[in-house]
């Protein structure tokens, strides 16, 4: 089952072109690496599809749920607010720069939304979010406010709040950028975990190296297109397409 | 001045110290609140609000505060006589909402009203540009975090985004609130009983300028506690960076 359909989608900002006929499924249990040069739509396609950016043509669908359509003007035409807000719902996404709050404790940002949004209990939400904690390897950090804690801790505690809200899809949009090499394998590592568990993901990343191990399928873009897409073999191994080629051996090792 | 004279005179500061601090606590009162709704209209979509908006706030702090005291003093009185006066060339009464104001204008209330009035307007665009500055250093990310866990816009208000401005408006709030103490004084020029009206009466009746020494004292004092007050509320705030 397609958690994730996405149609013709395009964007434009003013009279730029960024995204341009991107086409692409994700399904149940699948993990997901889009990569490519900075500048290639990478992060707008991220946004578009959560919502954070509005696209201007194309099709999207989430777990069967319409989220847009284009009309017979060409005009985009989103779904009304509820189905996207509920589509919103099925949606995680872990952010470059974290976001978390920083008035509030690791635990008040991981329950947030979970007593806010989902109206559960207080104590239902505390006992999930440490069972979350626990998983991210930060039990004892309960109390602790994000200005107190690494970089890694900090999009440990992103994650864990975004998988309160039991999302069908987790995005993540270049976790580990803003993160250095030795932070960069903490989170590596917890995303791994997750495609073990069989989390659906899509991963807008920078290192290859682990795009290769942990999907399934891998999409490169450049210049707002999708180049090239296929399963990491056949993308870091037997790639035929120049542009990927190209792209591929400024990584070493590769 | 012998010491006496000194103590006497601070005894009377001290009797007009409660006029000064009423208006500082009223204008605290009146112009914070209008200070957020300016905040809000000057984000207003609808773009005339959000002009007439900026013309209210270049007005304010475009112009000495004295003279707003003046104006919005004299305004009423003003109106008044203009009416009377074209009634009394007409040879009619002037009409009931005029009846309204002149009494208005003879109740005791009156001046500390008007007072109220300026300087809750003028504070108002003070605190309005503070509010939106803080408002506006918020990260687009925290929006952003909110709206991808389902928050509604109240809820991302009001939670995330409000808590945050507070604490950042602090320093500057807390500069605003310390010239305030020290702007009450603008009140003489138009005789409110507060301390610096009493001590410039008492430096003409002493012929000496110590009484206005003692009055700054006052203000100095003052000055010292809302300081301590800021420092407190700082610290409260101080559980995260």
């Amino acid at each position: 089952m397609a958690i994730l359909e996405v149609k013709n989608l395009s964007k434009s900002f003013d009279h730029l072109m960024v995204l341009k006929d991107i086409s692409f499924n994700v399904e149940k249990g699948q993990v997901v690496s889009v990569i490519g040069p900075s500048g290639s739509g990478k992060s707008t396609l991220l946004r578009c599809v959560n919502q954070l950016e509005k696209a201007d043509g194309g099709e999207i669908d989430v777990c069967g749920m319409k989220m847009l359509r284009t009309g017979d003007d060409g005009k985009v035409v989103y779904s009304p607010k509820k189905t996207l807000r509920e589509i919103r719902l099925k949606i995680g996404l872990v952010f470059q720069n974290f976001n978390l709050f920083p008035h509030k404790s690791v635990l008040q940002n991981i329950i947030e939304a979970p007593v806010h949004v989902l109206k559960k209990s207080k104590q239902e939400a505390i006992d999930e979010a440490k069972i979350l904690l626990e998983k991210m390897g930060l039990t004892g950090k309960e109390k602790a406010y994000p200005c107190q804690l690494s970089g890694g801790q900090q999009q440990r505690v992103s994650i864990a709040r975004a998988l309160a809200l039991k999302p069908e899809i987790l995005f993540f949009d270049e976790p580990t950028s803003a993160l250095d090499p030795e932070l960069t394998g903490e989170i590596l590592k917890v995303i791994k975990e997750l495609a073990e568990e069989k989390m659906t993901m899509v991963i807008v990343t920078h290192e290859m190296e682990f795009a290769r191990d942990v999907s399934n399928h891998i999409i490169f873009m450049d210049g707002g297109f999708i180049v090239e897409e296929g399963d990491p073999a056949e993308i870091f191994v037997n790639t035929q397409n120049e542009r990927t080629k190209q792209f591929l051996k400024r990584y070493k090792g590769m | 001045m012998n010491t006496d004279d000194m103590l006497n005179v601070s005894m009377i500061l001290l009797e007009y110290l409660p006029n000064t601090l009423k208006l500082f606590f009223f204008t605290l009162l009146f112009s914070i609140p209008l200070g957020v709704v300016v905040t809000w209209l000057k984000r207003c979509r609808f773009k005339p609000v959000s002009w007439l908006t900026n013309l209210y706030i270049l007005i304010m702090r475009g112009t000495p505060l004295m003279l707003q005291i003046v104006a919005v003093y004299y305004a009423i009185p003003m109106i008044v006589k203009g009416a009377k006066d074209t009634a009394a060339a007409n040879g009619t009464e002037i009409s009931g909402f005029m009846q309204f104001l002149d009494e208005c204008m003879h109740s005791a209330n009156y001046m500390f009203v008007m007072l109220i009035i300026a300087f809750s307007l003028n504070y108002a665009a003070y605190f309005a540009e503070i509010f939106r500055g803080g408002l506006e250093s918020i990260p687009k990310g925290q929006y952003e975090a909110a709206s991808m866990l389902g928050m509604t816009k109240p809820q991302t208000f009001f939670r995330i985004i409000m808590p945050q401005v507070i604490k950042r408006v602090i320093p500057a709030t807390s500069n605003e609130v310390i010239v305030l103490v020290k702007d009450t004084s603008l009140a003489t020029v138009i005789a409110y009983a507060e301390i610096m009206l009493k001590a410039k009466q008492m430096m003409n009746t002493y012929s000496s300028i110590v009484p206005l020494f003692i009055a700054g004292l006052f203000y100095f004092v003052l000055n010292s506690i809302v300081t301590l007050v800021f420092i407190h509320i700082e610290k409260h705030y101080n559980y995260y960076q």
